[in-house]
């Protein structure tokens, strides 16, 4: 046989091929994409995934980095939640992260990951996430998937609409969900509609450094701000937050807040409010909050307090921001990837509200008011309206685009996504989902440029769907091809906590940035060694610091006496490895606090306070080499009476 | 009729699949067999001259810094005492080995012979083409190079 017809033959096959899985699908009734489903999410050993997708761990506090199409996890993030398995929270580099004014916060509750953007597209930076417990946001460094800084809000409550940024993350917004008294005033709770505020905050993020900084709070009513997102293009200057309890009940919400028909969504114009802020109209207030940094060239982070924030009332402060009447409590706020439409998620409503950017100005040239609360106008629904999703189902919460003309709109009550038709608002498909899906992500389904490949359902409840573990079952996340004109199911996969929300954009734009060890050379850390020669332990009254190293597969100095009970113990280690994925592992019997994990180039610090004499091993945990079961050492700690004197060293030293 | 495609099919795919590996395998080889001497790795050619001393001085700091932890001049640590191996070794090889630790371990008979007896892998340090030579220029100090 000849080559060319070899060549036929082996075409003519493949084509055969493709057109018996087509067939299949097109004879499939049902959302689930069979067995092409397979193939679509098979990501090949070795082979790395398209998307990188950053789920946000809920009460875990955490982040999880999965790999879209595979679903395959690749890392948890620690944020907000000290880590017990890298020391994240426990080494003495880390525990500053978690200081608030409320002292160390060992955990919190992580709702909305949150890509920074240039030009209204995510680039590849930072992703944000806030703290909805003990408001905070916090930047993660995706250079090296590390959380590089924590700023804590002040006067909030329940830090839910957050932390959306700007079209050239210009700031990070911070709408308190639970109003509360500022300044941390004692008043009767009854006394709320007069001494209870809805703060908005604005973070300043420094555009090199990604450092934040609280610019400015807008003092809102005491309604319970819910989510938000800013504008983009026609509507960059502006951001929207959506809000329930306009009611402004404080107990039983779950009735006294569902009262009247319609809610709002509040416009801020951010540019005027800088104008403002610049101008000094807002007021300095005292409040007491913290800014927490990690320095990568000395590994460690620090604390600053801050005493003061500038305050702008609405009254003293026209055209700054407006009202929009929206049906039923809405959720999510999502602007269209153009800048013009608004969705509005009215999670009780029966519609989907749309509204339209050019619309709400002309309203606002027209004075076509209803009326003003606090000093806020309220625009005429029928002012500002585009139009209105009929029918979509029922609890529609969170909405995201394709790039392609067509939005995608979560319902938690029916657990469904249903597509629809931007400016026909025609409802075009609907698929099931297992079950009761919270928000939804599409990559850059959020930004100017949608990768409309894939819908990812962040659901509530499993149920059924995994191998039950108990009473507490798996949280999850389900993937949906969207490339076609209906959507297919091709992938469920379980999810760290709770994916409350999800961004994901092409793995292309972080991997090429990717910090692959820290250079030793560039470590500033005052405890760091660079050499074995100058490992040491000092003492210091009682606290005994021990200058360390770690290479495969040995610790300098590895032989430890002359510690008492009653000393205060720093191990400060260095791993002296320049190689990628050659981390060294530390722990210590009877340790109270942790591990530490130690990345080539770091140094970390544990401190260790022994209560009893004996002799105490210590060693690597993290298989580093044929010999890591090796990489092991004794620490000696006699009573505290004891004459021992500070010795160390190794076999051969 | 389709049967007996996919059959093809697979057979061609099987058939081309192994004749690729197969020939790999043999450039390999044959590339290792005229490498062993140099190594593998950015360094091709070394012109040694004269000792340099300021040169061998420096070699000697970063020796300190980001060799020491694993190597001793005068006895086995975790890896090979250093002193004589500008006898055992030719400058390339060394170099090779400094910049190129990996692939030397996977590819070149001497190092991976080395591996088999200290079973922990060489690393590399984050050292410069510079830094490299400098560290040579030390290995050649240590064994009484002078010109
Ligand atoms: C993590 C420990 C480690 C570090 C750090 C390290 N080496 Fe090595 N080195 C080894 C081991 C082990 C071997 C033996 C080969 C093997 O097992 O991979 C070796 C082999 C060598 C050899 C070959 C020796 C011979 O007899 O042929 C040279 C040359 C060498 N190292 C130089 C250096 C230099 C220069 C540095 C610093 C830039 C360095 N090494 C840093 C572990 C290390
Ligand atoms: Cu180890």
């Amino acid at each position: 046989m000849k080559w060319s017809q070899l060549l036929t033959i082996v075409v003519a096959a493949a084509i055969v091929s493709v057109t018996v899985q087509s067939c299949k699908n097109g004879g499939s009734a049902t959302a689930f994409a069979g067995d092409d489903a397979a193939k679509a999410v098979y990501v090949q050993p070795g082979k790395h995934d398209e998307f990188y997708l950053f789920t946000s761990g809920g009460f875990s506090g955490h982040v999880g980095v999965y790999g879209l199409p595979s679903g395959r996890l690749f890392r948890v993030i620690p944020v907000f939640s000290v880590d017990a398995e890298r020391g994240y929270g426990f080494t003495e580099e880390t525990k500053p992260m978690l200081q608030t004014s409320y002292g160390f916060i060992p955990w919190d509750d992580a709702h909305h990951p949150e890509l920074s953007m240039t030009d209204g597209k995510p680039d590849g930076r930072w992703l944000f996430i806030n703290a909805n417990n003990t408001p905070r946001i916090a930047r993660i460094d995706l250079r090296t998937f590390r959380t590089a800084e924590i700023i804590e809000i002040p006067n909030s409550g329940g830090n839910h609409s957050s932390p959306f940024c700007t079209e050239n993350t210009e700031y990070v917004v911070a709408g308190t969900r639970f109003s509360v008294p500022p300044g941390g005033q004692d008043v009767p709770i009854a006394s709320y509609k007069e001494h209870f505020k809805g703060m908005l905050s604005f973070v300043r993020v420094e555009p090199t450094s990604g450092k934040m900084e609280l610019a400015f709070q807008i003092q809102a009513p005491p309604f319970d701000w819910d989510l938000s997102h800013s504008g983009k293009g026609p509507s960059r200057e502006w951001s929207f937050f959506s809000c329930y309890n306009s009611e402004q009940a404080t107990t039983l919400l779950e009735v006294n807040a569902s009262q009247k028909d319609k809610d709002f969504i509040l416009a801020v114009n951010w540019k005027k409010a800088e104008e403002y802020a610049k101008q000094g109209k807002g007021k300095r207030m005292k409040a007491t909050y913290y800014t927490n940094r990690y320095d990568e060239s000395t590994h460690t982070a620090t604390s600053t307090v801050n005493n003061e924030v500038t305050v702008l009332d609405p009254k003293d402060c026209p055209g700054m921001m407006y009202l929009m009447p929206c049906p039923k409590s809405p959720h999510g706020v999502d602007i269209d990837p153009t800048g013009e439409y608004i969705v509005g998620g009215g999670k009780l409503a029966t519609v989907i509200p749309v509204y339209s950017f050019s619309k709400m100005q002309r309203a606002i040239a027209d004075n076509a008011f209803e009326g003003e609360i606090a000093g806020i106008p309220v625009i005429k629904y029928e002012a500002c309206i585009a139009g209105e999703v009929q029918k979509p189902g029922l609890g529609p919460l969170h909405t995201e685009f394709d790039g392609k003309g067509y939005a995608y709109t979560s319902m938690f009550i029916s657990s469904e996504i249903v597509k629809w038709k931007l400016g026909t608002w025609e409802v075009v498909d609907r698929v099931p989902t297992y079950y009761s899906i919270g928000h939804l992500c599409i990559p850059g389904g959020d930004s100017k440029q949608p990768w409309g490949k894939y819908v990812i359902a962040l659901n509530k409840i499993t149920k059924d769907r995994y191998l039950p573990t108990g009473p507490e079952l798996t949280q999850s996340a389900q993937l949906y091809s969207i490339e076609g004109d209906k959507m297919r199911l091709l992938l469920d996969f379980p999810t760290v906590g709770e994916p409350h929300y999800a961004q994901a954009c092409p793995a292309e734009l972080l991997e090429k940035n990717v910090v692959r060890t820290f250079k030793l050379d560039e470590n500033k850390h005052p405890y760091a060694v660079k050499a074995e020669k100058e490992t040491r332990v000092e003492r210091k009254g009682n606290q005994v610091h021990i200058y360390m190293t770690m290479i495969r597969s040995h610790f300098m100095p590895d032989n430890i006496e002359g510690i008492k009970v009653g000393d205060e113990v720093y191990f400060h280690v260095t791993n002296l490895e320049q190689d990628w994925d050659i981390p060294h592992g530390f722990a210590v019997l009877g340790a109270q606090n942790a591990e530490m994990l130690i990345m080539p180039g770091e140094t970390q610090t544990l401190k260790w306070v022994p209560t009893r004499a004996g002799v105490y091993p210590f060693y690597c945990t993290d298989f580093c080499s044929a010999l890591h079961q090796e990489m092991q050492g004794y620490v000696r700690v006699s009573a505290s009476s004891s004459s021992v004197p500070i010795s160390y060293g190794s076999g051969t030293k | 009729m389709k049967s007996m495609v996919w059959f093809v099919a697979i057979a061609v795919t099987l058939i081309v699949g192994g004749c690729s590996t197969k020939s790999e395998d043999a450039h390999e080889s044959a590339k290792a067999a005229t490498v062993s001497e140099v190594g593998v790795g950015p360094i091709q050619r070394v012109e040694l001259g004269a000792l340099d001393v300021a040169l061998a001085k420096k070699g000697a700091v970063i020796f300190e810094q980001k060799c020491s932890a694993c190597h001793k001049l005068d006895s086995r640590y975790v890896g090979p005492a250093l002193q004589g191996v500008t006898q055992r070794r030719k400058p390339e090889w060394i170099m090779n080995m400094i910049l190129n630790p990996a692939e030397m371990l996977e590819k070149d008979p001497t190092a991976k012979e080395l591996l088999a007896t200290y079973l922990t892998p060489m690393t590399f340090q984050n050292v410069s083409h510079d830094q490299a030579r400098a560290l040579l220029e030390y290995f050649r100090q240590v064994d009484g190079a002078v010109h």
